[in-house]
Formats: structure tokens, C-alpha cells, sequence
């Protein structure tokens, strides 16, 4: 209603024109890196640029898997996003919790200088971060690479919000019928906060997966490498191969890619969250 | 019943809560806490990164850092991208959130295409620019020379270079502030627009004295998240350029990279890093005020 009174000087045939151009420019590049990922090695370097390619071909996916330990730096980025994923779940209920039904002196303060924290740039803390990693010993290990990230406030931050809005009845109940608060936790609260989960998991997924900077300096052989650090490092090779590197860049952002054509509500849900309550 | 009875609660409150807080908690104080004041400590040493022990320069490093031509280079370098970015990001997001907020078909189709450079990782995407821009194969200057225009080397002269790192980072962000300014447009109540209508508003002045307004809490986040991630631009830089062609992409996170873990000059690196957190938090803190927000 509102809006085809706004609009009505408008249009619609110049909006779906204006929009698709767009479109067409934020697509380009995944279309671009598609194709030239099925062409010869050599076909891409012609004057006369042809966006299919003459005869699809794999070999650029096999020269990926096969001349680069990609699979292994595959296998690295599964086990440490999961880790990661994991164990901030389980951290953000178990804080959301204590920071939304649970009295004790200093909640709000606590909650407060916790969540001040999601100011501060990553970057200023890399360099001591780095030294204590060292210092444990945990430098090019999952210890390394998971460690820090195993809590954060952003997800204590939503579980406590979620929790805000849900009735409090249901565990009042609970503990009348004499649960602990461990099994009101887990019986009554986490069955109920699955759609909250389920949007933290993808968000946090999705950030280690293509989290580059810590990576790339806390591990130094392949055998720890995720895939971003190990994708930058294919790039700096001098005469670069670019049907492999785009086999290989396809194949990094494909699980992703599936995950958020699966889920868009969560995914678009948990990275504007912040934006909405602001 | 244990409920109504807060005094013997309070205790075992306390107690339940500092239990399901503590991993949290010491995360916290390991990751962030102590790094924070630590690097604020080696910012007044020179030491390196394996060194053990170093020596006290007090305020030596702070003033290196200001008297060097490099760091200053990398401080123009990150205000010329940040101005780079952030209006036009800006300007483009709120466009395409407008023309999406009216009743078209497709609107799920378009909000995934413009949202699916936001969930791919930036070196994934910094990959295939380049190769995108490669100055010879590449597909800009491909289609530019099918128009008969000879491309520059985009990522090998100083001031291509930066216009590019600086139009991969608007086209892979305009998703997540459209998605951002979509949740306000949809917040503003059909009643204002209808009344407006009635009083024969035209739909530019509509835009100007209402809508606008109205999207001052999502602007202002926008904006604050816009120049913050700017501020932070790395992996794009490291990937693309690595601060060339002749230090032009050269950007404060990559520099305090660079003396960090290139150069090993921890203490003037930690002296970096606290003069971009400093930064950071008062921008966050004026737009704060600016926008009456908080965050």
C-alpha cells in the first residue's frame, strides 16, 4: 500500500530495469569465476576473451586437488569452523542464560563491559594473542587456530536477548516439578531456543570459515592451513594458473555458498540481527 | 516454590552464574582483556617478537610512528579508502533497499543476489577479482578492449589500484547495509505515507522529509559499521595488492601486519595497533552521539 503510493511516479519496468543491471554486476564475478573454472589452462590466455569456455573441462579442478593439498586444508576448515561453532554455542546459552534469568550482584555491569568488548578491533589484539598462543605452545595447531574463539560476546549477547523474550513460565514450572537448573537448562530452555541456535550456528560457521587474518599468521606449515590462508597463498604464485585457482576458489566457497542458498532467512537474519535492534 | 524465596536464592544464583559464565569470562580475560593491556605494555618497549625481555622507550614508539612516512602514508591511504567506501556504499544500499521495498516480484530473488557477495569469504572474492582484473586476460579490460578502450593495469598503478580494492569492498558490503535499511523501510508505519499522499506529497519530498528521517537508527549503524570495517580492511589489500603498487594500497591493518609478523617490531606494532584502537573507539563513540544510538 505504502509503497505504490511512494512510487507511484515510478515505474515498476525502470525498477525491475535499474535492479537487474545491478544484478547482473554482482553476479558477474561469480559467473566469471564458474567458467573459467572449467576452461584449459592455457584457454584463458587469449586476446580474444570468450566467456564460455570451447570444451568444458575438470582438468582445473583436478590440478586443484591434486597439485595443492587443498583437501587437506578442506579437512582443516571443517574441523576447526565445527570446533568453533560447537563450543560457542554451547558458551553463548550457558552465558545468555546466567546474563538474562539468573540474579547475582553486578549482572548488568558484567554484561555491559562484556558486550563493550564487540568495540574493539580484532586487530588491536592479534599481536599479544599471538605471544600467549606461542607461549602455550598451541602455534600452528586446532588448539591455535580454535582457542580464542571458542566464546564471544556477540552470541552471549543474542542468547540473552532471545531469552528476554521468551515466557519465563515454562522453567518456573520446571523447577516447581523439581528440576535442577541443569536439566531446566537442557530439558526446557535449549529445546526451545533451537531457532536462535540455529541462527548463531550459521553465523559463527560462516565467520570461521572465512576468518583469514588469525589463521594465516598463527599456523606456518600446509598440514595446519585453512583454505583462505592456503587460497591467498596459491595467488602469489608469479605465473598464476587461473582455471586451478578458480577450481579451487569454487570449491571453498561452495559449502557456504549451498548453506546460505539453503537457509537465506537464518544467514540474512543473524548478520543484519545487530542492525535490527539497534 | 524455591523461586518465591529470592534471599536463599541470591546464593545459589550467584553461584549457578558465575558457573555458566565462567567459560565465557576467561575467554574474555585471555583474549581480550589481557591483549588489550598487554599490547598497551609492549607498546612502550622495543622488543621484538621472540625476544624475551625489552627495553623501556617510553613514548618512543608513538613518536616514531607519528614522524614516519610510511605509517603516514598507510593513515592517508586508510582515510582515502574509508571516504572511498563509505558514502557510496552507503548511497547504493539505501537505492536498491528503496526500489526492493516497493511490491515487486522477484524480491527474494534480488535480495539473495545482492546478499551472496556478504556470505563469501573476502579472500575468495579478492581472488577472483584479480583475476577479473588481470590487465592483459582479465574481463574488465576484456570487455573494454572489445570497445576499443585499452584498460590500465588495474592492480599495477598506484591510483587504479586503490579505486579497485576500493569497488571490490562497496560491491561485496552493499548487501548486508541494503538488508539493514530493507528492516527499517519495512519499520516505518503505511499510515505516515498514507497521510502524506493525502496531503499530495511528492514521492521526492517524501523520500527527503520522511522516509529519511524515519531511517536515521539504521543509517547511523550502517555508517558506524561501514567506517569501523573499513578501518580494519586487510585481507582484500593482502590479496590483491599487498599494499603496492609502491606502498599506494599500503593501509594501516596491513602495515601493523606487516611490522608485526614480517618485520618482527612488536613494540612499534603494538603502538600501531593502539593508535587504530583509540581511533576506532572515538569514531564509534561520535557517530554514537551523532546518531543519539547505542550500540
Amino acid at each position: 500500500m505504502k509503497s505504490q503510493r511512494t512510487r507511484s511516479k515510478i515505474s515498476p519496468c525502470v525498477i525491475y530495469i535499474i535492479l537487474f543491471s545491478l544484478v547482473i554486476l554482482m553476479v558477474m564475478p561469480f559467473a566469471w569465476m564458474l567458467l573459467s573454472s572449467f576452461k584449459e589452462e592455457n584457454e584463458v590466455f587469449t586476446y580474444d576473451m570468450t566467456w564460455l569456455p570451447s570444451k568444458i573441462t575438470l582438468s582445473g579442478y583436478r590440478r586443484a586437488l591434486t597439485r595443492q593439498p587443498l583437501l587437506l586444508y578442506g579437512l582443516n576448515t571443517v574441523i576447526v569452523s565445527t570446533v568453533i561453532t560447537f563450543c560457542q554455542l554451547i558458551t553463548s546459552v550457558l552465558a545468555g542464560y546466567a546474563f538474562s534469568r539468573l540474579e547475582f550482584p553486578g549482572r548488568n555491569f558484567i554484561f555491559l563491559i562484556y558486550i563493550s568488548a564487540m568495540m574493539i578491533p580484532h586487530q588491536a589484539l592479534i599481536i599479544p594473542s599471538f605471544m600467549l598462543i606461542r607461549k602455550l605452545g598451541l602455534v600452528n595447531s586446532y588448539g591455535g587456530l580454535t582457542l580464542p574463539f571458542i566464546a564471544g560476546p556477540f552470541g552471549a549477547f543474542l542468547m540473552r536477548n532471545f531469552f528476554l523474550s521468551m515466557p519465563k513460565s515454562l522453567e518456573e514450572a520446571g523447577i516447581i516439578d523439581g528440576c535442577s537448573r541443569l536439566q531446566v537448562l537442557t530439558r526446557i530452555v535449549v529445546p526451545l531456543c533451537k531457532p536462535a541456535l540455529a541462527t548463531l550456528g550459521l553465523f559463527v560457521f560462516m565467520q570461521s570459515w572465512n576468518d583469514f587474518m588469525w589463521p594465516l599468521i598463527i599456523t606456518n606449515t600446509d598440514k595446519m592451513r585453512t583454505l583462505q590462508v592456503g587460497l591467498a597463498l596459491m595467488k602469489t604464485d608469479i605465473y598464476p594458473d587461473w582455471p586451478m585457482m578458480m577450481a579451487a576458489t569454487v570449491m571453498a566457497t561452495l559449502p557456504i555458498m549451498i548453506a546460505f542458498l539453503g537457509a537465506q532467512k537464518q544467514f540474512i537474519e543473524s548478520l543484519a540481527f545487530t542492525g535490527v535492534k539497534y | 516454590m524455591r523461586l518465591l524465596k529470592p534471599r536463599t536464592l541470591g546464593g545459589e544464583q550467584t553461584r549457578t552464574a558465575l558457573l555458566a559464565l565462567l567459560p565465557s569470562l576467561i575467554v574474555f580475560c585471555v583474549f581480550t582483556v589481557y591483549p588489550i593491556f598487554h599490547s598497551l605494555y609492549l607498546s612502550f618497549f622495543n622488543v621484538g617478537l621472540v625476544a624475551a625481555q625489552g627495553r623501556y622507550v617510553g613514548f618512543n614508539n608513538y613518536l616514531n610512528l607519528v614522524k614516519n612516512p610510511t605509517f603516514r602514508k598507510a593513515v592517508r591511504n586508510t582515510i582515502t579508502y574509508t571516504i572511498g567506501v563509505v558514502p557510496v556504499e552507503m548511497l547504493c544500499s539505501l537505492i536498491v533497499a528503496v526500489l526492493l521495498n516497493t511490491k515487486l516480484k522477484l524480491q527474494s530473488f534480488f535480495r539473495t543476489a545482492f546478499f551472496t557477495p556478504v556470505v563469501t569469504s573476502m579472500v575468495a572474492v579478492a581472488i577472483v577479482w584479480s583475476w577479473m582484473l588481470e590487465p592483459n586476460f582479465g574481463l574488465v579490460n576484456s570487455i573494454l578492449h572489445k570497445l576499443g578502450i585499452q584498460g590500465p593495469g588495474w592492480l599495477t598503478t598506484p591510483q587504479w589500484a586503490m579505486v579497485s580494492v576500493i569497488l571490490l569492498s562497496i560491491w561485496k558490503n552493499l548487501g548486508y547495509n541494503m538488508v539493514i535499511f530493507l528492516a527499517g523501510l519495512q519499520d516505518i508505519p503505511a499510515e505516515v505515507y498514507e497521510s502524506a499522499a493525502i496531503d499530495g506529497v511528492t514521492p521526492w519530498k517524501n523520500f527527503w522529509y520522511i522516509t529519511l528521517p524515519l531511517l536515521k537508527a539504521p543509517l547511523g549503524f550502517a555508517t558506524i559499521m561501514s567506517v569501523i570495517k573499513s578501518m580494519q580492511a586487510f585481507s582484500q589489500i593482502y590479496v590483491m595488492t599487498g599494499g603496492g603498487p609502491a606502498n599506494s594500497t599500503l593501509v594501516v591493518v596491513y602495515y601493523l601486519y606487516q611490522q608485526a609478523f614480517e618485520f618482527y617490531r612488536t613494540g612499534y606494532a603494538s603502538a600501531v595497533a593502539w593508535v587504530l584502537f583509540a581511533v576506532i573507539l572515538a569514531f564509534t563513540l561520535i557517530q554514537n552521539r551523532l546518531f543519539k544510538l547505542d550500540v
